[in-house]
C-alpha cells in the first residue's frame, strides 16, 4: 500500500472528498502509509511524508507519531529538510512534552551553524516552544548570539532572550548588558525586539526598571527621530514611520515614567509632540495616539498634557470608526476613577454612544455614564438614562434600574424627584428590578408622609393601566395595602392635575384584577393577600360607605385561597381569615407599620465593573447620617428589648418571610397593658358628658403593638433608675426641647416634652415625665390620654407606675395629626397617695400651634 | 503578547493556527470552535474588531472570506495589533502575488515560514515588509 505521490496530490485528494467520512478514510489510509514508510527509514521519502503529515495535523487529525521523524529531519544536512523538521517540531511539540529534551542538542548545534539561516531556524524554534529546562540549557548560546554582527540573528536572539526570562526570570541578569546595547541599535527590527525585551524585564523587576530609567533620554531621541524624519520607504505605513516601533517605545516610556518625576519630565515634550503631530485620520495614527494617551495618563505628566490626553479620547469618541470609539470608552472607563471632571466634559458624546450600533460600545458607554452621575447633573443624566432604558437591550436593564435608582438615592435634589424617578423605572422596566431597590423605595415612601398620597395615587394609576411589570405590581400592591386609607381620604397633587377620587371598591377591584391577571406569581399573591387584609382595617378605620360589602368581598377572596396548593398562600389565607373575625386584635396587628430604618442601599455587584463614583463614598455617608432621622437610634436601643429587629420589619414589608403575624405577635406583651388602658379611656368617655363629637375609639386602642417605640419595658420593672431619655430625644435636635407642665397637684407633677422630626411632619412624639415633690411616694399611677377624632394616638406603658421622690418616671406617646392642626389632649390621671385614691381629669392644649408643621 | 493566531474561513475551517501559549490538543480544538462562533456572526459595519474573550481579547480582521484573529493580553494596544494583522496580510499578498485562500491551503508550510518572520514568541519581530520579503526570497533559493 502506498500513499499519494506528494503533498499536492494529497491535498487535492482530500479536497475532492464529498463527505467527512470520505475525508476521514482518505486520511486514515494516508496515515497508515506514512507510518509504514517511516519504518523504512528512507531519508528522501521522509521529507515528503512529514509534509503530508503536517497537513493532516492541520486538519485536526492525530499526527504525533511523526515527532521523532521530525527530529531526524532536523539532523539532516539539507537545509530544506532542516526547515521542514523545525516546522514540524513547532507544530507537533510544545513546551510540556518530554520529547522536547531531545531537540535541545540539535538546537545547540544549529545555533553554532555556519549558515545564518540555520541559526535563524534554531532561534525561531527556540523562541516559540522553549521550555524552562531548555531555557536554562541554552541561555548562554542566546546571550552569545545577542552580540552577533548579523541583524537577522540579533533580533531573533532578542526574542529568544524574552522567552528565556519569561520562563526563568532568574536568568535576567545574563541579558541586561546586552539588552542595553540593543537599545542603541540602528536597525529597526533589532531595536523593536530589544525594546520588547527591555519592556518585559522592567515589568518583571522594579530594580532593573530603575537601571533602564537612565535610557529614557535615548528612547526619547529614538522617538523624536521617528516623528521628525520624513518619509522612509522601508518602514512607512500610510505616511507614518514605523508605527509599531513608536508604540513599543511609548509603552516602555510608560513603565519608566511611572512614579518617577524626573523621567516623566524628560518625556513630557516628546509626548506632547507626538500627541499634536500624529495624523489622526487613519487607524495607524490612532494606534500611536492611543498609546500616547495611555502613557500620559500613567506617568507623572503635567496637567496640560493630561487634559490633552483626555481631549484626544474625546475626539476618539466622535470618530466614525467603531474601533476607535471602543478603545476610547475603554480607556475613559479606566480614567474616570482618577479624574472624573476631565471626563465630565465629554458627557454628551458619551451619552450619544448609548445609541451606538455596536453592543459592546453601548455597554461601555453605559458603564461610563453610571460613573459620571453626580449631584450637579443627576437630573440630566437620569433623564438620558431613563430614555435609554426604554430602548435598552434586556441584558442591560437589571444593571440600569439598579444604577438609576442608586444614583437617584444618592444625588436626588428632592424626594418628589426621587420618587418620580423610581416610579418611572418601575413602569419602564418593572421586570428587571432588584429586590434591594424595591425595598429602599418602600422605605423612602414610609419616611415621606407628605408624598404618600401622591405616590400611592400614581402607583394605583400605573398598576391600573399595566399589570405586566412585576416590581411595579409588588410596590403598588404593598403601598395600596399600607396606605389605602391615605389614598381613600384623597388629597391634592400640587401640579394642578385633576385627581380622580378612588373608592374602596376600586381598590378591591384592582387587587382582584391583579389576582386574575396572567402575570400573577406566588409572590404577588402573597402581597395581595396581605394587602387586602390591611385594607379591611383601613376601611374600618375610615368607615367608608360601602364598607360592609367590601369587607365581605375581602373575606371571600381570603376564603378562596384557604385551600390553595401553595402552602405559603394557604397559610396566609387561613391566618388572615381567622384574624378577620377577631376585630379587636385585627386592628392592632394590621395597623400601619412603623417606618423601617433608612439606610443606604448597598449592593455587592451593582455595576458590571465597579461601584459608581467611588471617590464620593465619604460624602455619602455624611448625607446618610443627616438624612436619617431618629430611626436607627431607636432600632439599636430596641435591639436588646423584646421588639422585633429591623430585619423582621423589613421582612415584614416584603411579606416574603411569610410570617406577617409573627412580628406583631412578638410585641404582644406590650399590647396587653396598653389595650387595657385604652379600654379605660372608653369608660372615661362613657361616663363623662360626651364631647362635641364621639371620641375616637380605635386609634389608641392598638397602640401598644407598635413595638418600634417600645423603648420602655412594659413589664414595669421596679428598679429605681428609669431608662434614660428615649432615643428620639437623644437624636440631636436643632433647638432645645421645650417641656410643658401638664399637671401639678398633690405633689405629683407631669411634664410633656413634644418632639417632631422634619421627615415626618404631623407626627409628634411626646414624652411624659412623672416626678413627685415632697417626701411621699405616689403609687399606682395610671395616665390616660385621648385626642380629637382627626388625630391618632399611640401610647407606651409607663416605666414604673410607682413614682418615688427624687426619681423620674416616663411614658412615651405618639400623636399623628394632620399638618397644621393643634395637638390637644384630654388626660385622666389616677393614682394613690398615702393610701388615698385620687382621680383627675384635665385638658391640655399648651403646645405651640406650629408643632405639627405648617400646611 | 499574543497568545495565539488563527486564520479561519467563514465555514470555520482553520487555515493557519499558531500557538504561543502551551494549550493542550483538546483545548486547541475548543478554542478554534469558540473563536469561530464568536467572530463569524459579527457585523462588519456596526461592530468593532475587538471581542473580549475569556480574560484576553481577540483582535480580528476580515479579508474576503478569511478571518485573521489574534488573541492578545487585555491591556495590549488593540489598534496596533490591527495594524500588525494588516502588515502580515500585506506580506502574504506580496509573496503569493494576490493571495487567495487556496494559496494558504497548498503552501501552508510557506505561510508558517512567513508568519515566523513577522511574529516570534508572541511579539512582532519585523515591521518592514521589504526586509521580510527579501529574507523569504533567500530562504526559497536555499531549498
Amino acid at each position: 500500500m502506498s500513499g499519494h505521490y506528494n503533498l499536492k496530490a494529497l491535498i487535492k485528494a482530500i479536497r475532492s472528498c464529498k463527505t467527512l467520512a470520505d475525508e476521514r478514510s482518505v486520511i486514515q489510509k494516508e496515515s497508515a502509509a506514512i507510518r509504514t514508510s517511516f519504518k523504512e527509514e528512507d531519508s528522501f521519502a521522509r521529507h515528503n511524508n512529514i509534509a503530508k503529515l503536517l497537513y493532516i495535523h492541520m486538519l485536526g487529525y492525530p499526527a504525533h507519531f511523526g515527532q521523532i521523524e521530525c527530529l531526524k529531519l532536523v539532523a539532516s544536512p539539507r537545509f530544506a529538510d532542516k526547515r521542514l523538521g523545525y516546522l514540524g517540531i513547532m507544530l507537533l511539540l510544545d513546551e510540556n512534552q518530554e520529547v522536547l529534551t531531545l531537540v535541545t542538542n540539535s538546537l545547540k548545534n544549529d545555533m553554532n551553524h555556519s549558515n545564518m539561516y540555520a541559526v535563524g531556524l534554531a532561534l525561531c524554534t527556540f523562541a516559540n516552544i522553549s521550555s524552562e529546562e531548555m531555557s536554562r540549557d541554552l541561555a548562554n548560546e542566546i546571550e552569545k548570539l545577542l552580540g552577533s554582527s548579523n541583524t537577522y540573528i540579533r533580533k531573533k536572539a532578542a526574542l529568544c532572550a524574552l522567552r528565556v526570562i519569561r520562563r526563568v526570570p532568574d536568568l535576567m541578569d545574563h541579558f541586561t548588558n546586552k539588552a542595553k546595547a540593543l537599545l542603541q541599535d540602528r536597525n529597526h527590527g533589532v531595536l523593536l525586539t530589544g525594546i520588547t525585551l527591555v519592556t518585559e524585564m522592567c515589568e518583571l523587576d522594579d530594580k532593573i526598571c530603575d537601571e533602564f530609567r537612565k535610557a529614557t533620554g535615548l528612547l526619547v531621541k529614538h522617538l523624536k527621530n521617528l516623528v521628525t524624519t520624513g518619509y522612509s520607504a522601508e518602514h512607512d505605513v500610510l505616511g507614518i514611520t514605523d508605527p509599531f516601533l513608536q508604540t513599543k517605545i511609548l509603552r516602555l516610556l510608560r513603565l519608566l515614567g511611572r512614579g518617577d518625576a524626573t523621567a516623566s519630565e524628560t518625556m513630557n515634550d516628546i509626548l506632547a509632540q507626538v500627541a499634536t503631530n500624529t495624523d489622526s485620520t487613519k487607524n495607524v495614527g490612532n494606534s500611536i495616539l492611543y498609546e500616547t494617551v495611555l502613557t500620559v495618563l500613567e506617568i507623572e505628566a503635567d496637567d496640560g498634557l493630561r487634559v490633552m490626553a483626555i481631549n484626544i479620547l474625546g475626539k476618539f469618541l466622535t470618530n466614525r470608526d467603531n474601533n476607535i470609539r471602543y478603545v476610547a470608552l475603554n480607556t475613559l472607563n479606566k480614567v474616570v476613577a482618577m479624574d472624573t471632571n476631565a471626563v465630565q466634559r465629554h458627557r454628551n458624546t458619551i451619552l450619544d454612544c448609548l445609541r451606538d450600533g455596536d453592543i459592546s460600545i453601548r455597554r461601555r458607554a453605559l458603564e461610563l455614564s453610571y460613573a459620571l452621575v453626580n449631584e450637579g447633573n443627576v437630573r440630566v443624566m437620569t433623564r438620558e438614562l431613563l430614555s435609554f432604558l426604554e430602548v435598552a437591550d434586556n441584558e442591560f436593564k437589571l444593571g440600569m434600574t439598579t444604577q438609576i435608582c442608586l444614583g437617584a438615592e444618592r444625588f436626588a435634589p428632592n424626594k418628589r424627584w426621587q420618587i418620580d424617578t423610581v416610579l418611572r423605572v418601575l413602569k419602564l422596566a418593572g421586570n428587571y428590578v432588584r429586590e434591594e431597590v424595591l425595598s429602599s423605595f418602600i422605605r423612602l415612601i414610609c419616611h415621606t408622609p407628605e408624598l404618600q398620597f401622591y405616590t400611592t395615587q400614581r402607583l394605583y394609576a400605573a398598576l391600573s393601566s399595566d399589570l405586566s411589570q412585576d416590581s411595579l405590581t409588588l410596590a403598588s400592591v404593598w403601598l395600596i395595602g399600607e396606605f389605602g386609607d391615605v389614598l381613600l381620604q384623597g388629597g391634592t397633587i400640587d401640579d394642578g392635575e385633576e385627581v380622580k377620587q378612588v373608592t374602596d371598591s376600586d381598590l378591591i377591584d384592582l387587587l382582584e384584577l391583579v389576582l386574575n391577571s396572567p402575570y400573577i406569581n406566588t409572590l404577588i399573591r402573597q402581597f395581595v393577600l396581605t394587602a387586602i387584609s390591611k385594607l379591611s382595617v383601613r376601611f374600618a378605620e375610615l368607615s367608608t360607605p360601602n364598607q360592609s360589602t367590601q369587607q365581605d368581598r375581602i373575606a371571600e377572596i381570603l376564603a378562596s385561597f384557604s385551600s390553595n396548593l401553595e402552602l405559603e398562600i394557604q397559610q396566609r389565607a387561613v391566618e388572615f381569615g381567622s384574624l378577620f373575625g377577631k376585630n379587636e386584635i385585627k386592628m392592632g396587628v394590621l395597623e400601619r407599620m412603623p417606618p423601617p430604618e433608612i439606610r443606604a442601599t448597598i449592593m455587592g455587584t451593582v455595576s458590571e465593573r465597579r461601584s459608581v463614583g467611588s471617590t464620593r463614598t465619604d460624602k455619602d455617608t455624611v448625607v446618610d447620617l443627616i438624612g436619617d432621622d431618629s430611626a436607627p437610634n431607636t432600632a439599636s436601643l430596641n435591639g436588646g428589648s423584646s421588639g422585633p429587629s429591623t430585619q423582621d420589619l423589613l421582612a415584614d414589608i416584603f411579606g416574603t418571610g411569610g410570617n406577617d403575624l409573627t412580628s406583631p405577635s412578638t410585641s404582644a406583651p406590650s399590647a396587653g397593658p396598653a389595650r387595657s388602658a385604652a379600654a379605660d379611656i372608653m369608660s372615661l368617655f362613657d361616663s363623662s358628658p360626651a364631647p362635641a363629637a364621639n371620641p375616637p375609639p380605635a386609634p389608641s386602642a392598638s397602640s401598644g403593638s407598635n413595638s418600634l417605640f417600645d423603648l420602655v419595658t412594659p413589664s414595669s420593672s421596679s428598679s429605681a433608675a428609669p431608662p434614660p431619655a428615649p432615643a428620639p430625644a437623644a437624636a440631636p435636635p436643632k433647638t432645645q426641647l421645650q417641656s410643658y407642665t401638664a399637671y401639678e397637684k398633690n405633689s405629683l407633677k407631669i411634664t410633656l416634652t413634644p418632639k417632631t422630626s422634619p421627615s415626618q411632619p404631623g407626627v409628634v412624639q411626646i414624652l411624659a415625665r412623672f416626678t413627685v415633690s415632697g417626701g411621699e411616694k405616689v403609687e399606682h399611677v395610671n395616665f390616660q390620654v385621648a385626642v380629637p377624632k382627626t388625630q391618632q394616638l399611640q401610647m407606651q406603658a409607663m416605666s414604673n407606675t410607682d413614682v418615688s421622690p427624687g426619681s423620674v418616671e416616663t411614658q412615651q406617646m405618639r400623636v399623628i395629626a394632620p399638618a397644621g392642626a393643634a395637638v390637644r389632649l384630654r388626660m385622666r390621671i389616677t393614682y394613690s397617695k398615702g393610701g388615698q385614691n385620687v382621680t383627675d381629669q384635665q385638658d391640655f392644649a399648651g403646645f405651640p400651634a406650629d408643632l405639627t408643621g405648617a400646611k | 503578547m499574543i497568545k495565539f493566531i488563527l486564520v479561519q474561513n467563514r465555514q470555520g475551517k482553520t487555515r493557519l493556527s499558531k500557538w504561543y501559549h502551551p494549550y493542550d490538543d483538546d483545548e486547541k480544538v475548543r478554542l478554534r470552535g469558540e473563536v469561530h462562533r464568536l467572530i463569524a456572526p459579527r457585523d462588519q459595519k456596526y461592530q468593532s474588531n475587538f471581542v473580549e474573550f475569556r480574560n484576553d481579547k481577540i483582535v480580528y480582521r476580515r479579508y474576503a472570506g478569511l478571518f485573521f484573529c489574534v488573541c492578545v493580553d487585555s491591556n495590549d494596544n488593540e489598534l496596533a495589533y490591527l495594524e500588525a494583522i494588516h502588515l502580515f496580510v500585506e506580506v502574504l499578498d506580496a509573496f503569493f502575488q494576490n493571495v487567495c485562500e487556496l494559496d494558504l491551503v497548498f503552501s501552508f508550510y510557506k505561510v508558517y515560514a512567513i508568519l515566523d518572520e513577522v511574529f516570534l514568541a508572541g511579539e512582532i519581530e519585523e515591521t518592514s515588509k521589504q526586509v521580510v520579503l527579501d529574507r523569504l526570497d533567500y530562504l526559497e533559493k536555499l531549498e
